[in-house]
């Protein structure tokens, strides 16, 4: 694919990311939402599973400036701290998948030939698999266990990953350099964790900064059925769960979590976007 | 055509088969069975139960009965609804999720395809950033999210629709927006990528030097080949779609196949588990298949050699 790359390819990349206002909006969301989850027990004086029965359902107040919930917890406590396991989930089940997709594609296509169509068809056969209702299976066979989740999600999204990293790596191998290393009697597994597949990397961070939201949409619509996180912890999915449960009584319990997960999804989306535009300058907008 | 609909066909019957197992393998993992949450069954009842669905038997025993009857179109009974079978349970719910899944499609077709191919004629203006935009909340914004909002605004705010329900026929409304609007987005999207990789080319450029009319050639020569990549995700969609969704049908209280689902799944009913997965994958690889026969008729360079 890029047969020939500049001098700094990542300086490149960076000025062109720049450019594009809608992926640093993104990027400045993101950082905003991911400092709100990790300060959280500094932003709010309250607990997230502290109940207040005689505040149950308050509107937004200077208080509790997004309102409690029906049990009086507060609204924006159990927002950051949702916050804290929806971006977790996100992070940590992209990153399994990563692992899996990235070893499992650089091997298929390091290996080549019958490795390679056996490890692809399976791979074709897995695509056809209904993953999301194995994913709920699990979930309501093993109970609702969070390392489980992390495990099931990522283990459901690197197909692509796989796809991508070996189409990289069957046209990154032919090139002289890695001949050249092979002549110096280099062990395979270290040309391809030293040499190959660093070289893939800017398709790879791409395709995992698309995947973070996918996961994370599959962690709270899990989480919406009942199916992921469980109270009295919290996570985005369940609060919209919640909230929907009453939003005839308690609208801003529904309206809060739900803007939330949207601008996150948002954030992640343009950055996605922006990174691939700025790495594949052919694929940019005309 | 027939080398390739076969070719096709026979890579089915792997994908069935591992679906099959892996779903019959993961359902039975589990601690418990079916009636152990019962408590007011006595254990003499609940061993009769597990004697007369066959739950006794080895796990291969219980796997070669159930590919056998599967080959011959039989589900089983399900265990949670007595008397009934999956096969009957099917029937019952399917058509709700098919009439459910084809409206949603008409508001996705309805809204994607004029708002991609608009967005193409006009790049990098208002006339693409608004739709495009438009397309990115719907992505967005989850199902899970929309369609509450949308209960919330409509139902009980101004109180046009139900919140819940399927029996008028202004049931259907709110579902189908929900349901329709992210792939409404992907359709525009994909649309207008499609369009814009067919308009720069010597084809087009050919027929407007022809001094044929602006609307025959997006209407007619650009549309054709544009919308290539709709089409080839209107398989995988509608499969999706008419399969019924979990959350829509859910949050609607519709009772159809996605419903079905997650109740079964709550309730270890593993015969109608196991059922609505079989019947689903099957449903998403004929459409995958027909998808494939539709593009390879739009497009002749598909056919060669595959």
């Amino acid at each position: 694919m890029t047969a020939h790359q500049p001098a700094s390819p990542w300086k490149q990349m960076w000025k062109r990311l720049k450019r594009n206002r809608m992926a640093i909006l993104g990027i400045i969301i993101l950082a905003i939402l991911i400092s709100a989850a990790i300060l959280a027990p500094v932003l709010t004086p309250y607990s997230y599973e502290q109940q207040d029965l005689i505040l149950g359902g308050t509107p937004p107040s200077f208080t509790h400036f997004l309102g409690t919930d029906d049990l009086g917890r507060d609204l924006l406590t159990r927002m950051l701290y949702g916050g804290r396991i929806s971006l977790a989930v996100g992070l940590c089940a992209t990153l399994v998948s990563l692992l899996i997709g990235v070893t499992y594609g650089a091997i298929s296509g390091y290996i080549g030939g019958n490795v390679d169509n056996v490890m692809m068809r399976m791979v074709d056969i897995l695509y056809a698999l209904p993953f999301t209702v194995f994913v709920i299976i699990l979930m309501v066979v093993f109970g609702r266990n969070l390392l489980l989740l992390f495990v099931a999600i990522g283990a459901v999204e690197w197909l692509t990953m796989a796809r991508i990293v070996r189409g990289q790596v069957l046209s990154i191998k032919q090139q002289p350099y890695i001949k050249a290393v092979s002549v110096l009697g280099f062990s395979h597994t270290r040309i391809v964790s030293r040499h190959i597949v660093p070289n893939v990397i800017g398709p790879v961070i791409v395709y995992t900064t698309l995947t973070i939201p996918r996961v994370m949409l599959l962690e709270s619509f899990l989480s919406f059925l009942g199916l992921g996180i469980q109270a009295p912890q919290s996570s985005w999915g369940l609060l919209i769960r919640d909230g929907a449960r009453m939003m005839e009584t308690y609208p801003w319990l529904l309206i809060y979590p739900g803007i939330v997960l949207s601008v996150t999804l948002f954030a992640l989306n343009f950055l996605g976007d922006g990174l691939r535009d700025a790495l594949d300058p052919r694929s940019t907008r005309q | 055509m027939l080398k390739f609909l076969t070719r096709r066909l026979l890579t089915m019957i792997p994908v069935l088969w591992a679906t099959v197992t892996l779903t019959f393998v993961l359902v039975r993992l589990a601690p418990g069975g079916p009636f152990t949450e019962e408590k007011q069954y006595p254990q003499q009842a609940i061993d009769q139960l597990n004697q007369h669905y066959g739950l006794n038997d080895s796990l291969p025993k219980q796997y070669v009965h159930y590919l056998r009857n599967l080959l011959h179109g039989d589900l089983g009974p399900s265990l949670k609804y007595q008397n009934r079978s999956v096969n009957e349970i099917i029937a019952e719910t399917f058509p709700v999720s098919l009439e459910l899944g084809l409206w949603a499609l008409l508001v996705a077709l309805l809204l994607g395809l004029p708002a991609g191919i608009t967005a193409s004629l006009r790049p990098n203006t208002a006339l693409d950033y608004i739709p495009m935009s438009l397309a990115m909340i719907g992505i967005c914004v989850p199902a899970f999210v929309l369609g509450p909002l949308l209960v919330l605004a409509f139902a009980l705010g101004l109180g046009w629709l139900n919140a819940s329900g399927w029996d008028m026929p202004s049931d259907r409304i709110l579902p189908a927006i929900t349901l329709g609007s992210a792939y409404a987005a992907y359709i525009a999207r994909l649309s207008r990528a499609g369009m814009l990789d067919i308009l720069p080319q010597d084809f087009i450029r050919t027929a407007r030097a022809k001094g044929l009319r602006e609307s025959r050639i997006i209407g007619l020569h650009a549309l054709k080949p544009g919308i290539f990549p709709v089409v080839s995700f209107l398989g995988p969609a509608v499969a999706g779609l008419i399969t019924g969704s979990f959350v829509v049908e859910t949050i609607f209280h519709i009772p159809g196949l996605g419903k079905m689902f997650v109740m079964g799944a709550f309730n270890r009913d593993y015969t109608l588990v196991l059922g609505l997965v079989v019947f689903y994958s099957a449903l998403v690889i004929v459409f995958n298949t027909l998808v494939d026969v539709v593009l390879a008729s739009l497009n002749p360079r598909l056919r060669v050699g595959s």
